[in-house]
Order: C-alpha cells, then sequence, then structure tokens
C-alpha cells in the first residue's frame, strides 16, 4: 500500500468523497426532517391570505419564508368560532430584530410547543416580549433589555424607532421554532405598525396640501380632482375608524387545531371555497415538500453511491496491479513456510484496511460538513443541528464499504491463492 | 538424509526430466553440475516441494514430502528447508531484521532477535540490521538471503545458482559462506548450479 502511495491515495480520496457524501445527506436529511416534524407538533391546519400554501405553512410554521399577506381578524375570529375548532392561535409576523423575527401572538402559542419560561414570565402587555432561547442568546437579550424592531424580515429594515420592546422572559430551550423567536402581544404589533400608518397619512397630508397649493393656480379640472382626493381622503378615515372599534383589523396567519378528524375534510375545503382566507395542512404540504426534494436526495445519493463502488474499482486495481509486482514477495513468502490462506488473509486484510480508512475519513469528513451546514443555517434561517450522534444508516453504510473492499480484495486474493510458486521463481 | 527415488517431472511432451537418484547423510554436501534447461531448478523446486513430481519422491528426515497436505507442507518447508535462490528477493517494504522475523514468523518459530543478529554477525552482515535490502550491493544481497535460508535451522539447505551473478571473489566467499552455515546448523547443503568456479570447493559432485 504505502509502496504505490498514488493508486492508494487516489482510492482513499474516492472512498472518502462517497462515504462523506451519504453520511451527510443522512444526517442533514434526518436533521430537517426532525426540525420539520417537531415543529408540526399540534397544528392541523394554518389559515392565512391567498397565495402559495406551502409559503404559508414555510412562513407562519417555520418562519423560514415571508408571509402570504394578511387576513382580517374577523373572519379568522368567526372561524375558530366553528365547532370543529378546539383551538385558533394567532400569528402577526413581518417585523424583526437583527434578523430574528418578531411574533405577536397569544399565550397559546407557547404552550403548543410546550416552551416554558426560564427566566422571568410571558409578556403581559403591548411592547413586553418573552425571547427564544437561541435568539436570546445570539442577540445577547437579557431580562430588563430594550430594544427596537424593524420593518420586514431582513437585517437592517426601516426601524420602528416610535417604540421599545421590552425584555420580559426568555424561553428555556425547546428543540422547535420558538427557539429563534421573539414573541410578544398581537396588539404590539398593531401599535407598531398603526403609528406608522399615522405617521404615513401625515406625510400624504403635506403632499395633500402642496397638491391643493397648486391645485389653486389650476383650472376646473383640477377642482374635480382635488375634489375624489378629498373623498378618498374622507373614506379612509372612515376606514380607521372602523378599524378602532374592530379592536385591531389584521393578522398575518392563524394557526388552527381540530376537535376531531372531520376537521380535516371539512374545514380546509370550507375555508378555500367560502372566505378570502387560504386553508393549508402542514403535514400534507411538509410531505409534499420532502417529495420534491426527495428527487435530489436520491440522485445525490445515487451519485455517492456510485463514487463508492468505483472507489471500490480502485481500489480493486490497485491492489490487483500491486500484487503484480509483488507476485514474487508471495511466491517467497510460499517458501518460508506461509501457507495459502495466510497470504489471502493478507491480500484481504490490506483491502478491508483500506476501505476502513477510507470509511472512517469520510465519516470524519461529514461531521465536518455537518458543521459547516448547521453554521450555514444556523446563520441563514437560524435553525441548527444538534447531535452528532452515530446514525443507524451508518452501520450500514460502513458494512457495505468493507463488503465492497473485500469484494475488490477477492480476485488478487483467489490470484494469490493459486500462484504457482515454482513458475513464479522460475520466471524471474 | 535426504533421498530422492526415480524422480520425473514434465513440462510438455517435448521437455521430460529424468533426474538421477540422490542420497545424502546428515553433514554431506552436494554440487549438482549441468548446463541450462537441463531442469537444474525444476530439480531443486522438486526436492524443495514446490513442484509436485509426476512421478518418483522426495524423502527428507523420513517424511515423503508429496504425501503432506499443502499447508503442511508449506509448514514443513518453512521449518526445515532453506533456500537460496539465484537473485536474492525480499520483502521490499522490510528492512534486513524485518525480513528474518517474517522469516522466522512464517515458519511458526518464535522470533528470536538474538538468532538473527548472531546468524547476520557470521556473515559479516551485523551493521546492515536496519537497513533496507535493496539498498545493499549484490554480494551483501545474497548474504541476507543466506541468512535467510539458515535463520530457521534447517535440515536441508538447498541453493540455486547462487553465484552466477557474483565475481570471483564473492562467488568463493558465498560458497565458503554456505558451507560453514550448513555445518553450524548441521544441515545438509545442496548447490545447484551451471557455475565450474564451485566445483573445487565441493567434495560430491553430480553432473545432470
Amino acid at each position: 500500500m504505502t509502496s504505490r502511495p498514488l493508486s492508494t491515495a487516489l482510492s482513499l480520496v474516492l472512498l472518502t468523497l462517497g462515504v462523506g457524501m451519504i453520511a451527510l445527506l443522512l444526517h442533514v436529511n434526518r436533521h430537517i426532517q426532525e426540525q420539520m416534524e417537531n415543529n408540526i407538533k399540534g397544528i392541523d391546519m394554518v389559515v392565512g391570505a391567498k397565495g402559495s400554501p406551502l409559503q404559508l405553512i414555510l412562513s407562519a410554521v417555520y418562519h423560514i419564508d415571508a408571509p402570504t399577506g394578511n387576513i382580517a381578524l374577523s373572519e379568522a375570529e368567526e372561524l375558530q368560532g366553528n365547532g370543529l375548532v378546539s383551538l385558533g392561535v394567532p400569528l402577526s409576523y413581518g417585523d424583526s430584530y437583527l434578523g430574528y423575527r418578531i411574533v405577536g401572538t397569544n399565550h397559546e402559542y407557547p404552550k403548543l410547543y410546550e416552551a416554558t419560561v426560564a427566566d422571568g414570565k410571558l409578556w403581559q402587555k403591548s411592547f413586553e416580549v418573552t425571547v427564544g432561547a437561541t435568539a436570546a442568546r445570539n442577540l445577547n437579550l437579557a431580562l430588563g433589555d430594550t430594544f427596537i424592531g424593524s420593518h420586514g424580515l431582513a437585517e437592517g429594515g426601516e426601524a420602528h424607532d416610535e417604540h421599545n420592546y421590552v425584555v420580559v422572559g426568555v424561553f428555556e430551550s425547546t428543540n422547535s421554532v420558538i427557539d429563534q423567536l421573539i414573541l410578544t402581544a398581537t396588539e404590539s404589533v398593531w401599535e407598531a405598525h398603526q403609528h406608522e400608518e399615522d405617521h404615513g397619512d401625515e406625510v400624504h397630508e403635506e403632499d395633500h396640501d402642496a397638491e391643493e397649493h397648486q391645485q389653486d393656480h389650476a383650472g376646473q379640472e383640477d377642482h374635480h380632482d382635488h375634489g375624489e382626493q378629498e373623498k378618498d381622503h374622507h373614506s379612509g378615515e372612515q376606514d380607521e375608524d372602523h378599524d378602532h372599534d374592530d379592536r385591531g383589523e389584521e393578522i398575518t396567519a392563524m394557526l388552527v387545531k381540530f376537535r376531531n378528524p372531520v376537521g380535516l375534510i371539512q374545514l380546509p375545503r370550507m375555508v378555500n371555497e367560502n372566505t378570502n382566507m387560504q386553508a393549508a395542512v402542514p403535514v400534507y404540504e411538509i410531505s409534499r415538500l420532502f417529495g420534491l426534494m426527495g428527487v435530489g436526495l436520491d440522485t445525490l445519493n445515487a451519485i455517492a453511491l456510485v463514487i463508492i463502488i468505483v472507489s471500490g474499482l480502485s481500489v480493486f486495481i490497485s491492489l490487483y496491479s500491486a500484487l503484480k509486482d509483488r507476485q514474487y514477495e508471495m511466491a517467497l513468502m510460499r517458501t518460508y513456510g506461509a501457507s495459502r490462506w495466510q497470504l489471502v488473509w493478507l491480500v484481504l486484510q490490506e483491502g478491508l484496511l483500506l476501505t476502513l480508512i477510507g470509511f472512517i475519513l469520510g465519516i470524519v469528513f461529514s461531521r465536518l460538513g455537518l458543521f459547516l451546514v448547521s453554521n450555514l443555517m444556523e446563520s441563514n434561517y437560524h435553525y441548527a443541528f444538534s447531535g452528532w450522534d452515530w446514525a443507524a444508516e451508518e452501520g450500514w453504510l460502513m458494512a457495505t464499504v468493507l463488503f465492497i473492499g473485500l469484494l475488490a480484495a477477492l480476485l488478487p486474493a483467489i490470484r494469490v491463492f493459486r500462484i504457482n510458486i515454482s513458475k513464479t521463481l522460475a520466471n524471474d | 538424509m535426504l533421498k530422492t527415488r526415480s524422480l520425473f517431472f514434465t513440462y510438455n511432451r517435448q521437455v521430460q526430466f529424468h533426474f538421477p537418484d540422490i542420497d545424502l547423510e546428515a553433514g554431506d554436501n552436494l554440487l549438482i553440475l549441468g548446463e541450462s534447461g537441463i531442469g537444474k531448478t525444476t530439480l531443486l523446486h522438486l526436492i524443495a516441494g514446490l513442484l509436485p513430481p509426476e512421478s518418483g519422491t522426495v524423502e527428507l528426515m523420513g517424511t515423503v514430502l508429496h504425501e503432506l497436505s499443502a499447508a503442511k507442507l508449506d509448514r514443513f518447508r518453512g521449518r526445515k528447508i532453506g533456500l537460496v535462490f539465484q537473485r536474492p528477493h525480499f520483502v521490499q517494504a522490510l528492512n534486513v531484521q524485518e525480513n528474518l522475523l517474517l522469516v522466522q514468523y512464517l515458519a511458526g518459530k518464535s522470533q528470536d532477535t538474538n538468532r538473527i543478529s548472531t546468524v547476520l554477525d557470521s556473515l559479516g552482515l551485523a551493521d546492515k540490521l536496519k537497513e533496507k535490502p535493496h539498498r545493499l550491493s549484490q554480494g551483501e544481497q545474497q548474504r541476507v538471503a543466506i541468512a535467510i535460508a539458515v535463520i530457521n535451522n534447517p535440515q536441508l539447505i538447498l541453493a540455486d545458482e547462487p553465484t552466477s551473478s557474483l565475481d570471483d571473489k564473492n562467488c568463493r566467499r558465498v560458497a565458503t559462506l554456505l558451507q560453514e552455515q550448513a555445518a553450524d546448523t548441521g544441515a545438509q547443503l545442496v548447490v545447484i548450479t551451471h557455475d565450474h568456479r564451485l566445483k573445487e570447493q565441493f567434495r560430491n559432485t553430480l553432473n545432470l
């Protein structure tokens, strides 16, 4: 092996690549699946604005996509009154702090994930927040800290600089999406945006005045415009008044739990057909997502398997050609008293050792890759993997790889077994 | 006590060898002389049990070689027969000492570094212990080959053209060393060669 460093290295690189790829995919897939399933827990249906159902699920359940839009609270509450619904949790999101999402909701939401408060308490009034474990750690937020939320989900969005959020609690780590969120009362989100709307109107009014000023100089046509604009403005005010009566008009989505399985059959259809909202079933959407991802994963797995097989071939070639050079050595060892089986075992050992080293290197690389992917996921999606444990499938992977090593060594071993000592020695 | 009886071997119809019977007592040496192509190496391989004869027997210390099973024959050869080849060959990856340890191990003997030092010392190779064999000179390599042949105290030392690639000085030296080593271990020595330089050093000569 050491006398043929290049071909040995080639075999090892190929093996490492194949094994590393499969092990990495195995773990990434498992972690994603675990995380996804963990977060669905107890949510039978999500109701939100019309759009892509997958987007609704990704944004409302996993908080990794943009929301589809807003729905009227009254409409959502009407649904909540339906006899088939046992629980409806309103969510209002769209704001963030340094990339971590601020979600307005009620106290039912953390209950859904069995999240308990490690420090402090749940929010009691507007602009009080309780922070998820990971978010608190990475943002360095502790009890009593204040921060300013920004509009939008990306870092560095426009700041709502009028209102400070106050941290009143930090959650225990739950290994679910809550860890990555900043939870507050629904009213905080409304008020933050309400204020912005008022502010926006003021700006509009200034423009309006300017237009009016211009319009004074203009002709009759402009007067007509002016009238219309005034009407617009007026109706806008009316809307606002109406809102106040309703106590905050919109939420982004509502997580729904059914009283019994009949709900699954009736409610999504009802919502999609009879209301302005969209209903999506997380279990269904996620299995659809995995179906789509599965094709890619299967392809990658197949490629990795081919790489492993090619590496087996390369081990075979390197052993076989090494044997050609060492045939004399083998015959020599037989004259020293080595039995056929001893030499066969020697060759098999070499194949096994080579593949074992490749396997170990592959596992090491997969863990390294996992670490990188985990870091990437955490910085991009605020999802972290936990656990570097040994997957059961890796046992199978090892068995497969060693079997391939054995197979690659088999033909050279047979050649060694059948070696004609006399001829080999005489031919030199 | 080496006995061969009516040994016959054939590669094909054209190449057939009938070998004369050989009787050798303990402590005896024998030089088998013959030109190329008359089956010298074949005879040596037959005696060493590396080739099964078409007919006839080889008997060493009362054991008929080709009545042993393959594994037992390998073991018997390792313990009782020492072989020296025309051009020395070693396991390239191992140094001189490791090669000798391997030979002890393969013969099923205990790995005895004292014995190795003694043998190498008597062959004037004491300082080459940790050297890789292919770094040694031709003469030194041939002496290491002798060390390998005698390390396990064999009953029979078989040498196939041990001197053909050596100059006169080294030729004499190797022949003398072979005889000395054989005498030291109480083994019979059979040298097969076409090298007439060796004739004067051996009492018993057999012409093929």
